[in-house]
Order: C-alpha cells, then sequence, then structure tokens
C-alpha cells in the first residue's frame, strides 16, 4: 500500500516539478538564446534594418549629403526612367545576366559531369578547376583579363591563329562586355561543386534501372540526371543570377576608363556608384539600389513560381 | 611499387584502360585552358613590360627581375608592404570577427530553443538574397556622420556583428548536425550554454570554423568595393586599391609593374588556397545542398 501510495506521491511531485522546472528552462533559453545572438541582433538593427528604411527614405529625397534630404516624392524614379545612362546601365546588365549565368551554368555542369566519374586524381582537379572562383574577384585577375583580352594580346592572337579576327576585347565597344562575360564563365568553380554533391546523391539503381531498359547516355541524363539535380540546378541558378545582378569590382577593373568606352560596362552598380559616391546624388543613387532589389526579388519571385513545373524533390517522387 | 596494383588490374581490361586516358586527357587539356591566366600572370611578371601584352609563351625566354625589383620603390611614395599590411589586418581582423560572431549567432539559432527564433532565422536568411547596395549608402551616410570614414570600422563593423549571413547559415547546418545527445548529456551534468558553446559545440564544429574562416580571408582580401569606398588615404589603402593606383599612375599600356604586384596579391590567395582546398570546397558543397 505504501509503495503504491509513495508511487503516486512521486508521480504528482514530477508533474508539479516539470512544468515549473521546464518554464524556469524556458526563460533562462529565451534569455541565452537573446544573448547569444545580441551581436546578430545588433548588426541586423543597425547595418541592415535600419539602413534599409533610411536608404528606402531617401529614395524619395533629393539628399547629396552636405544638405538635409529634402522630399520629392517619386521624382528620383521618373528622371531614372528617362536618364538614357540609367537605360543603357539595365541594358548592359541585363546583357550580362542573361548571357553570362548560363554559360556558367553550363559549363559548371560540364565539367561536374566529367568529374563526376571516378577517376584518379578526382580532389585534385576538383581544387584546380575551383580556383578560378575564388581569385576572379581580384583587381589582380581584373588586370590579368585587361592584358589578355587587349589588342594584339594572347586572346586577340589565338583567335587570329584560327581565322577570327575579332580585335582587342577591351577597347572596343562591342566586344569589350564580353570579356567580362568570359571572366564571370572562367569562374565556374563554385556552381560546379555545387552540382557534383547533388550528382553524389543520385542513386545509382535508377541509373543500373534505366541501363536494363534499354535507355542510352543521353536517355539517361536527361529522364534521370537533370530531375534528380533539379533542386541543385535551381539552387544554382537562383544565387548565380542574383550574383551577376551586382557585378561591380570586375567591369570597374578591366575597363580603360571609368566603365567604358562608350559605356560599355556600365552597368548597375557602376552607375549606382558614380551616381552615389562621385556625384553625391544619394537620393537617386538609393532610388537605383531600390529597383535593383526590386529585379532582384522578381527574379527570386519568378523561380520560385516556376519551380514548382520543373524541379523534383524527393518526397515528390514517392 | 603502388602503381603496379592499378595499372595490372586496368590492364586487364584494354577498354577501360582506354576510356580512362581518353577521361584523362579530356580533363587536362579543359584544366590547361582554365588555368591558363593563373600560370600566364606568373610568366608574365618576369617578361620585359612592353612585351607582356603582345606574347604569347608562358614563360618568358629571358626572364627578368626589373618588374619584381621595380616594385621596391613603392607607388606614389607609399611602400607596396604597406598595402600588404593594411590587406592583412583587414582581412585577418575579418577572420577573428566572423568566427567570433557568426559562431555565436549559429549556437542560439541551432541549440537554444528560445521564443522568436523561427521569424529571426528567416530573417536572417532573407538578408542572404538582400543586394548589398541597399544598404550601401544609407550605411556610409551613418559612418560619415559618426566621422568613421577613412577608418577600418565601416569594413569591420559588419564582420563582428554576423551580419555575413552566409557564415551563420553554414554554422547552423553543421551544429544541427552534432548528435543532440551530447549537449544534453552536458547539460544533465550541469553545464550552461556557454560551457555547452565553448567546450563541446565550437571544438566539433572546426571544419564549419575553418571553411568560414578561409572565405572571409580571402573575400577580404579580394574586396575592392568596401576599401574603394571607406578609405582615401593612401597609407591605408588595401593591395587592391594599391593595384588600382599603380594602373592609374604608369598608364594603362605599361603593364610590367602592375602585373608584377598582381601576381604578388595572388600569391597569399592561392597558397592559402592549397593549403585548405579540401575544408573549402566541402565548406562549399555542404552550404549548397541543405
Amino acid at each position: 500500500m505504501s509503495l503504491v501510495k509513495d508511487a503516486t506521491v512521486l508521480a504528482e511531485e514530477v508533474n508539479v516539478v516539470r512544468p515549473v522546472a521546464q518554464k524556469r528552462r524556458g526563460r533562462r533559453d529565451n534569455l541565452a538564446g537573446y544573448l547569444f545572438m545580441s551581436p546578430w541582433l545588433a548588426g541586423f538593427l543597425l547595418l541592415t534594418a535600419g539602413p534599409m528604411i533610411a536608404s528606402l527614405y531617401y529614395a524619395f529625397t533629393d539628399y547629396n549629403l552636405f544638405a538635409a534630404p529634402k522630399w520629392i516624392g517619386f521624382d528620383n524614379f521618373t528622371a531614372m526612367f528617362d536618364d538614357p545612362r540609367w537605360q543603357k546601365s539595365v541594358q548592359v546588365t541585363l546583357k550580362y545576366v542573361v548571357i553570362g549565368t548560363p554559360l556558367k551554368l553550363l559549363l559548371a555542369l560540364g565539367v561536374a559531369l566529367l568529374l563526376n566519374q571516378s577517376r584518379r586524381g578526382q580532389g585534385l582537379y576538383r581544387a584546380a578547376f575551383y580556383a578560378p572562383s575564388l581569385i576572379g574577384a581580384s583587381v589582380s585577375v581584373g588586370f590579368v583579363w585587361r592584358a589578355l583580352f587587349s589588342d594584339n594580346a594572347v586572346v586577340d592572337k589565338g583567335l587570329g591563329s584560327l581565322g577570327l579576327n575579332l580585335g582587342g576585347w577591351i577597347g572596343d565597344p562591342d566586344m569589350i562586355l564580353y570579356s567580362l562575360v568570359a571572366l564571370t564563365v572562367w569562374q565556374f568553380g563554385a556552381p560546379m561543386v555545387i552540382f557534383l554533391a547533388g550528382l553524389k546523391q543520385v542513386p545509382r539503381e535508377l541509373y543500373e534501372a534505366a541501363a536494363v531498359d534499354g535507355a542510352g547516355p543521353l536517355r539517361r541524363f536527361w529522364n534521370i540526371t537533370l530531375p534528380m539535380i533539379s533542386p541543385v540546378l535551381f539552387f544554382n541558378v537562383l544565387l548565380e543570377s542574383i550574383h551577376s545582378f551586382q557585378i561591380f569590382g570586375s567591369a570597374y577593373v578591366v575597363s580603360n576608363t571609368f566603365c567604358g568606352p562608350a559605356d560599355a560596362t556600365l552597368v548597375y552598380t557602376c552607375y549606382l556608384y558614380q551616381k552615389g559616391f562621385q556625384q553625391s546624388q544619394m537620393g537617386f543613387a538609393s532610388a537605383m539600389a531600390w529597383m535593383l532589389l526590386l529585379a532582384v526579388a522578381l527574379v527570386t519571385v519568378v523561380l520560385f513560381w516556376s519551380q514548382k513545373k520543373w524541379v523534383h524533390y524527393e518526397e515528390d517522387v514517392k | 611499387m603502388t602503381t603496379l596494383t592499378p595499372e595490372l588490374k586496368s590492364g586487364a581490361n584494354p577498354r577501360k584502360r582506354t576510356g580512362s586516358l581518353v577521361w584523362h586527357v579530356f580533363a587536362i587539356a579543359v584544366l590547361c585552358v582554365v588555368l591558363y591566366p593563373v600560370v600566364w600572370v606568373i610568366g608574365a611578371a618576369f617578361k620585359p613590360g612592353k612585351k607582356i601584352v603582345g606574347s604569347l609563351d608562358l614563360f618568358p625566354a629571358d626572364p627578368i627581375l626589373d618588374n619584381v625589383k621595380g616594385l621596391a620603390d613603392g607607388i606614389a611614395g607609399i611602400s607596396i608592404s604597406t598595402f600588404f599590411t593594411n590587406s592583412l589586418f583587414y582581412a585577418g581582423m575579418a577572420v577573428v570577427g566572423v568566427v567570433i560572431s557568426s559562431s555565436l549567432t549559429a549556437y542560439a539559432f541551432a541549440k537554444i530553443p528560445f521564443r522568436g527564433r523561427k521569424l529571426l532565422f528567416a530573417l536572417m536568411i532573407g538578408t542572404l538574397l538582400l543586394p548589398y547596395h541597399v544598404l550601401l549608402i544609407p550605411q556610409y551616410v551613418m559612418f560619415q556622420k559618426l566621422e568613421l570614414i577613412n577608418t577600418y570600422v565601416p569594413l569591420l563593423a559588419g564582420k563582428f556583428l554576423a551580419t555575413e549571413a552566409f557564415f551563420v547559415f553554414l554554422m547552423v547546418q553543421f551544429m544541427r548536425g552534432l548528435p543532440r545527445e551530447l549537449d544534453e548529456a552536458a547539460r544533465l551534468d550541469g553545464c550552461g550554454h556557454l560551457r555547452i558553446y565553448w567546450s563541446i559545440v565550437l571544438p566539433l564544429c572546426r571544419p564549419a570554423l575553418i571553411t568560414s574562416a578561409i572565405f572571409t580571408f580571402i573575400n577580404a582580401w579580394n574586396d575592392f568595393m568596401g576599401p574603394l569606398i571607406y578609405l582615401n588615404e593612401p597609407s591605408k589603402y588595401t593591395v587592391s586599391l594599391g593595384l588600382m593606383m599603380f594602373r592609374d599612375q604608369q598608364g594603362i599600356s605599361d603593364y610590367g609593374g602592375q602585373i608584377a604586384m598582381a601576381m604578388m596579391a595572388l600569391i597569399p590567395v592561392i597558397a592559402f588556397f592549397m593549403a585548405f582546398q579540401r575544408y573549402l570546397i566541402d565548406g562549399m558543397a555542404t552550404s549548397g545542398l541543405k
């Protein structure tokens, strides 16, 4: 009897004690959580959320850093759409994104497929192909690019020996943007590594089953590999296009004159930089930044919306 | 001797062997094109300035040291070592800031069930996709009002305040992968969060910390826009800005000194990369997947 009684008392005690302990622990967790993330919280408020609000405000003002911002409504935006150099910068950037991103991803996927076969020295190859992704953003490589793509330089002479006389790319307003495209395509290592990781997850049995059914390599790629890596492809498309929209350093460094000749490499951020930091038109530049944000958001939304049609997650298969 | 077995094996299957050979030849051919610019810059640094652009040779017929020696004079009266010291300072402090602040934040997201965690995590991920340019101008205005232009504070503030969401995300992913039993056992033994973070989670997260550290170092070393906007006194310039100064001073057609310094600026990055590439690439792959 007493044993049963003890047990019920104990059980009651536990029932009473646990919620209190849990509550106390919960409170302690809340405090600890916010303490641990206080650097990020401060950073988010001071360097992200605050500036975003300020930037939105500046976008509707005339602000030159020296006098107080003056509210002008949508004038910055209407001025922007009427500005031929702004239109040019949109054109240049879109061209760069639309040509560069698919080429880069194609090369990344191609090399990833190549490296996905188990051969000796795989790790070494992978590392070597990745290298340009890390150094590509540096001013040093910008210099190398300028030297390689100048008149009578390596690319010019190399193409000439193949019978293609395109001349130097850096001084030619029609060609210089393609040297920037080449520079971004050259940095295919990062998406390649992500593709490789995706390819490694494709179950081998699928290929074996398909081979038994008589599917050739092209069919296997189209019907197995591509759907299976579509989440990774989605991730790469999203990340690379968003990055491409924000190109700045290479356009600035590779061009001989300020993002030229003839504004040929006047990418969006170059113009934003010029307006904001060279001409002190902070309001206009902020309005430009918000248009960039809208463009990036639009691309993100469209991609997320389209993913239902072409991205296969494993849960769908089962 | 170790090469004997695979050779025997592949020798037993001649078709496999040719396939492998074709694969290697093809892969190396692609690699040659890809790595050409990297090798080219090393050779070009030892070519006479006027010959750099025209010559197709990877390495000079008669290498000269003039370009490298010329660097000793510095740029506009500033020694090259100043730029390198500045860049080292910037990159080193960036690493310290990112590793400390991001790991603390990641611990909170991954291991502490506090209220509002999901919402804050979503906000943090949201900043991953946010174009930096929206923040650029207000941040500049703010630092200008604080009279911090031409210091390293604006360049480093974000690193110490974990605004580089990519690294927080990377570490959260890694910490979530650690077995739950470990910190539960530690908690039963009476450890607080600080103790669990410091003695259990951090040591186990070493791969994620190293990946973040290397990426941060290389990104800061390569950073161009940040220093361009915030530094305006040549003695504070980083290597990237020093290079641009060099180019503007020398004119755009004489590549001798420019290429020599470009090569030197690449050395730390390439050395870092070769030493740690395994961590880097695995870190990249895991961050992309889940």
